[in-house]
């Protein structure tokens, strides 16, 4: 009896150990995840628009319907990113996420403060690798670190009505992502 | 022969809860960090680098993409304050206000996060166009058939949940008590 019991309690922890090792796991694993769904109709560093949600048909589940999207799928494995967003009338914002859909960055317009949004996305190699002089001479330029060289940038904007759509769409379809090879430490 | 099967028993039982857990943890969305206010929940370490790994399987799973914190915040409601799920065959009413932001937008899904046909193709709100009354407070009517002033279809399915998203608001992991962040009541008044 006693060694039954002492079995099941074994199971039980191993059991606990199992489910960890599956939560774990899974986002490496996971086939469906939004970066696999977006994969096939969006080539790399080029900006695409997403189709909007309709009840039939949907890229991925709890898309905004209120939203024009468009995302990039970047690979910055061999050189740094340029993107640059117009800003739409009413909201528009910059989401970074890593190859395993973990948000780790994000930027609206108001946060920008400006017409066009434009930042540099590299990974700490590549920022580490910068001239110095780069940096200072270009205060004001927006660098974002990617812990990952790949993953997707998500560009959403506002249509506050949906008359206010077609201006949505129109306003992200100007983004661009481009890859921009840095520049070299010695002139 | 003992030890075979002993062992066999541990590890039937090891895989049997392991994998029972982690699908009823991924089932039911866990997550650490939840923010209750009223019967909405959002997850706001969900979208950042944070997020936990319970996090990171359910979103994998799902397939969606998290709102990340720096742009808003994702709160749903799967039932109404008394606790009631949301059926769509009843006449629910979503009024007050919500904490401040930007903008919002209010949206019907079904549990899975599709959106649910209906004959005017509308599947939310918009902080901008909703009537609200002279101080400010709004109604929304989430209904089967038609109300008068703002009313959000439910094209009459079994079971639905709302999503409200914050956009560039102050609501957020730091966010602790309803005063400081007043979400809109939800309260099912008719049913078939």
């Amino acid at each position: 009896m006693i060694r039954w019991l002492l079995l099941l309690l074994g199971g039980l922890l191993l059991g606990g150990v199992v489910h960890l090792a599956t939560i774990m796991i899974l986002p490496r694993t996971a086939t469906q995840d939004a970066y696999a769904r977006i994969s096939p109709i969006a080539p790399v560093n080029t900006v695409v628009a997403l189709p909007a949600p309709t009840p039939d048909r949907e890229l991925m589940p709890f898309m905004d319907p209120a939203f024009a999207t468009a995302v990039c799928r970047y690979d910055i494995g061999k050189s740094p990113l340029k993107l640059t967003v117009p800003v739409s009338l009413a909201y528009t914002s910059i989401s970074f996420y890593t190859r395993h859909d973990v948000a780790y960055y994000a930027i609206n317009d108001r946060a920008a403060g400006r017409r066009v949004v434009d930042l540099d996305l590299m990974t700490a190699d590549q920022h580490n690798d910068m001239p110095e002089e780069e940096d200072v001479t270009a205060a004001d330029r927006l660098i974002v670190e990617s812990p990952t060289t790949s993953g997707l940038i998500v560009i959403r904007a506002l249509a506050t009505e949906p008359g206010l759509m077609a201006m949505a769409r129109n306003t992200i379809a100007a983004a661009k992502c481009q890859p921009s090879p840095l520049p070299q430490a010695s002139r | 022969m003992r030890l075979l099967f002993g062992s066999l028993f541990a590890l039937v039982v090891a895989a049997l809860v392991g994998l029972g857990a982690t699908y009823f943890a991924l089932a039911r969305g866990a997550a650490f960090g939840a923010l209750t206010l009223g019967s909405w929940t959002a997850f706001p370490k969900s979208g950042t680098i944070d997020a936990d790994p319970y996090a990171r399987a359910s979103l994998a799973r799902s397939g969606r993409l998290p709102t990340s914190l720096g742009d808003g915040v994702f709160f749903s409601a799967k039932t109404d304050d008394a606790g009631r799920p949301l059926d769509g065959r009843c006449n629910v009413l979503v009024s007050g206000v919500t904490p401040a932001a930007r903008f919002w937008t209010l949206t019907l899904y079904s549990p899975e996060g599709a959106l649910i046909p209906n004959s005017i193709n509308r599947y939310g709100f918009t902080s901008q166009e909703i009537v609200r009354r002279a101080n400010g407070s709004f109604e929304i009517a989430v209904a089967p058939r038609a109300n008068p002033g703002n009313w959000l279809p439910t094209g009459g399915v079994d079971r639905y949940m709302l999503v409200l998203r914050l956009y560039d608001t102050a609501v957020g992991v730091s966010t602790r008590a309803g005063r400081e962040a007043p979400m809109p009541a939800i309260k099912t008044k008719a049913c078939p």
